[in-house]
């Protein structure tokens, strides 16, 4: 190991490789402060000045609809701006002394100039972090933010005509595309159509009629579902006869898009077709226990609510950290990707983002874990 | 030999062991429930002040050539160093905050400023010695492999060395732990203490050189001309957190009254003894807030026995319920000042450094270790006809019955 390596080597694993002077100079100081990082120092003076994660600050909370919102981030250190339009990012957000994570479509098109991203939230009923999101976050709120992931997202150049389906919040993801090719002046023909239940529920509104009325190739039809009833897909050859040579983004409910997939594969155009699965994951609270994957050794296995995660990784043949297997050594602590895990002591549910302890804890309903 | 028989030794029927162990898992849940921003400030806080004490300390050793500077810098950086080992430390590799779900304050990510590699310890104390605490021959924590703390390890001529073994384990507390730890990160991997290219080892030596390069090469070379004095005031730091550690470790461990335990005991234990096992097992040491806090709460080592993952800031309050079901069924709870509680530790390092001809005790009744053999003159019964008392009605268990007889032995000690 050379000496440039050797002094980089605390620093290499949070700081972009592309960056060398600045890795070269945080190495260094992590020398002086090991066993913490000068981060660990740096944000004693601000919150954003952290390279070990990515950190944001809430700079503006502007509703959209009476329960919706768009929420402006500006990313610390380290974010890369050069997400494509339509991907989500992962937020920890601090409620009660417990950071809480979600994630949520970028609304923002990808943008080095303002430093700024915007997500849309809509407040779910029982969403704690939903609903503080829409109604209570101060501005000035320190959040964490994991990178733009996701790959129901916009090539570029844009396919040359597009349809949208959307409905509900389903339109955030959608919403990014649409000021990405409007920014960049190449807005083809696209037709969008979107769900919603009242003229008061349509976010994004105002954006979407401007839009209309200054181009000519952006046709968008609102479906209002409680006066008008759900939009049918039948209809699509009467409001837009091409929609089978449409390049076509989908979002909203599971019922809608597992519709709209099999009308795609009935016509076998299925790969026209990109799909945005935004279901939000409840905990099955039955006690049923579900289905566990391993995500890193790709085993899955059925366990009922009495059987740990710890033994049930044990009986696919996953090699888990363990230590007492009673809960008192954290030996076994492994983060969950996605669904719910039940801590069998104390009846708590852990969601997606926490760390849990496998030696107590069960499945609630299907989850996947790090491991 | 220690205890073998964790109920007959407690004067509880197993009925009595499941309903105490019902009121400790309640007192686990209502602190769990009702964890929040308050406990969240708190570590947070707790946080941000060793930060700006280490930050602050080392800054005033760039002056420590002058006389003032290197004291306020020593005492600075001393005070910080044990604010992180014992209130961070100790207890965020516990889990004690984990469920912040904070990435950066949690079990999983936490590295120490001591010699060892995180990892190491929690192996070696969060797993071995909070599950097999206090049994002789699993939890190596019974005098560290160094100390003979019970008198159910023979006697070894090298045990005449102790008093002088125990002043170097204070002095250099932080190295006595790392290889301890060491020695179980090779056990677990599976690798001969020869194979000098292991994992542990490697790891091992990867954290000392960052260490002593850190304290001893790094901080003194940037002062410049007032190396020499940095040097001093680090190692002075170091020295101050060794021996502030290793004191509140033997407060909570080595006190007369914290018993030890068989393999038998263990093997047959319930989930509910298991507790019980703990609260006999430690100590406590009487503390306000400030000594409270620089012991990172150890001060009360009993309630973090029976909940190493609850948040520290709340044994203070778990104490009291603690001590009020220690009343109610009549078990011993082991207090007293720090020098009291030092005094017997030391008392039992330096008796047990002699052979066993010249101990009057035995194993079965000693201050340091006892065994419910040490009831069994009154006859086994003792548990069931003893129960109340018959004049009062009042409850009689352990408490009552190591009183009595205490006063018996005084009473014929006067008789002769
Ligand atoms: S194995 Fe010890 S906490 Fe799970």
């Amino acid at each position: 190991m050379g000496l440039k390596n050797w002094v980089e080597a605390p620093a290499a694993a949070v700081v972009p490789a592309t960056r060398s002077k600045l890795n070269w100079l945080r190495g260094a100081a992590a020398r002086l402060t090991t066993p913490l990082l000068p981060d660990d120092y740096l944000h004693l003076a601000n919150p954003l000045w952290s390279a070990r994660e990515l950190r944001g600050q809430i700079v503006e909370v502007r509703a959209e609809t009476a329960d919706s919102a768009t929420i402006v981030i500006k990313p610390g250190w380290g974010f890369n701006f050069d997400y494509v339009p339509g991907q989500y990012i992962g937020i920890g957000l601090h409620v009660d002394g417990r950071w809480h994570w979600r994630s949520y479509s970028l609304t923002s098109p990808p943008n080095w100039d303002d430093k700024l991203i915007s997500i849309a939230v809509k407040a779910m009923p029982e969403g704690l972090l939903s609903s503080h999101l829409v109604n209570g976050v101060p501005s000035g709120t320190i959040v964490r933010l994991a990178t733009p992931t996701g790959n129901f997202a916009l090539p570029d150049p844009p396919p040359e005509r597009i349809l949208f389906l959307t409905a509900g919040s389903g339109i955030t993801p959608v919403m990014s595309m649409l000021r990405t090719m409007n920014r960049r002046g190449q807005l083809p023909d696209v037709f969008h159509v979107h769900s919603a239940p009242t003229d008061a529920d349509v976010m994004f509104a105002d954006e979407l009629n401007r839009l209309h009325d200054e181009h000519a190739d952006f046709r968008c039809k609102i479906q209002l579902t409680r006066s008008e009833g759900k939009f049918a897909l039948s209809s699509l050859d009467e409001v837009c006869p091409d929609w089978r040579e449409r390049q076509t983004w989908a979002c909203g409910p599971l019922p809608m898009l597992d519709e709209i997939e099999t009308l795609w594969r009935d016509e076998n155009i299925e790969d026209n077709l990109h799909l945005e699965r935004f279901a939000v994951s409840r905990a099955d609270t039955s006690g049923q226990g579900g289905t566990v994957t391993f995500a890193k050794t790709e085993k899955t296995l059925s366990i009922d609510g009495a059987t740990t995660l710890l033994e049930a990784g044990e009986k696919a043949g996953v090699l888990m950290p363990f230590g007492c297997r009673m809960g008192i050594c954290q030996t076994c602590v492994v983060p969950i990707l996605s669904g719910h895990a039940v801590d069998l002591r104390s009846g708590k549910q852990h969601a997606e983002g926490d760390r849990v302890q496998t030696c107590i804890s069960a499945a609630a309903g299907d989850c996947t874990l790090d491991a | 030999m220690a205890i073998t028989d964790i109920k007959e030794f407690a004067h509880l029927t197993a009925a009595d062991i499941e309903s105490l162990g019902r009121e400790l898992d309640g007192i686990r849940l209502e602190v769990e429930d009702s964890r929040g921003i308050r406990d969240a400030r708190y570590i947070r806080r707790t946080i941000r002040a060793q930060r700006l004490l280490e930050l602050g300390g080392r800054l005033a050793l760039f002056g420590s050539k002058y006389r003032p500077a290197w004291l306020i810098g020593t005492a600075m950086l001393s005070v910080s160093k044990i604010v992180e080992n014992m209130e961070l430390g100790h207890n965020v590799m516990h889990g004690q905050w984990d469920w912040m779900n904070d990435p950066e304050i949690h079990s999983v990510s936490w590295e120490w400023d001591q010699t060892g590699p995180s990892e190491h310890w929690k192996r070696a104390h969060n797993y071995s010695h909070h599950t097999f605490t206090n049994i002789v021959g699993m939890d190596e924590d019974v005098g560290f492999g160094i100390l003979r703390m019970t008198r159910d390890e023979p006697w070894r001529p090298i045990n005449l060395l102790q008093p002088i073994a125990n002043v170097i384990l204070a002095a250099t507390f932080e190295w006595g732990i790392a290889l301890h730890d060491l020695a179980s990160a090779r056990e677990l991997e599976g690798a001969d203490r020869r194979q000098l290219n292991s994992q542990a080892n490697k790891d091992f030596a990867r954290k000392v050189f960052r260490q002593v390069g850190k304290d001893f090469v790094l901080f003194p070379a940037l002062t410049g001309p007032a190396w020499k004095s940095t040097l001093l005031a680090n190692a002075t730091a170091n020295l101050t957190r060794n021996l502030w550690a290793y004191v509140v470790i033997f407060c909570g461990h080595f006190p007369d009254g914290a018993e030890k335990f068989t393999v038998e005991e263990y093997e047959n234990e319930t989930r509910h003894e298991w507790y019980l096992r703990q609260m006999l097992g430690s100590a406590n040491f009487n503390s306000g807030r400030v000594m409270g806090f620089m012991s990172g709460n150890l001060s009360y080592q009993i309630e973090h026995h029976l909940f190493p993952d609850l948040p520290s800031n709340r044994y203070p309050q778990i104490a009291v319920k603690v001590r009020a079901l220690c009343e109610k069924y009549d078990l011993p709870y082991t207090t007293g000042s720090l020098a009291k509680q030092y005094l017997l530790a030391l008392r039992t390092i330096h008796k047990l450094a002699l052979p066993d001809r010249f101990l009057r005790a035995t194993a079965d009744d000693a201050p340091e270790t006892s065994s419910e053999r040490k009831f069994r003159d009154a006859g086994a019964a003792v548990v069931e006809t003893l129960r109340t008392d018959p004049v009062t009605g009042e409850r009689r268990g352990l408490l009552w019955a190591l009183r009595a007889r205490a006063e018996a032995k005084i009473a014929s000690r006067r008789r002769r």
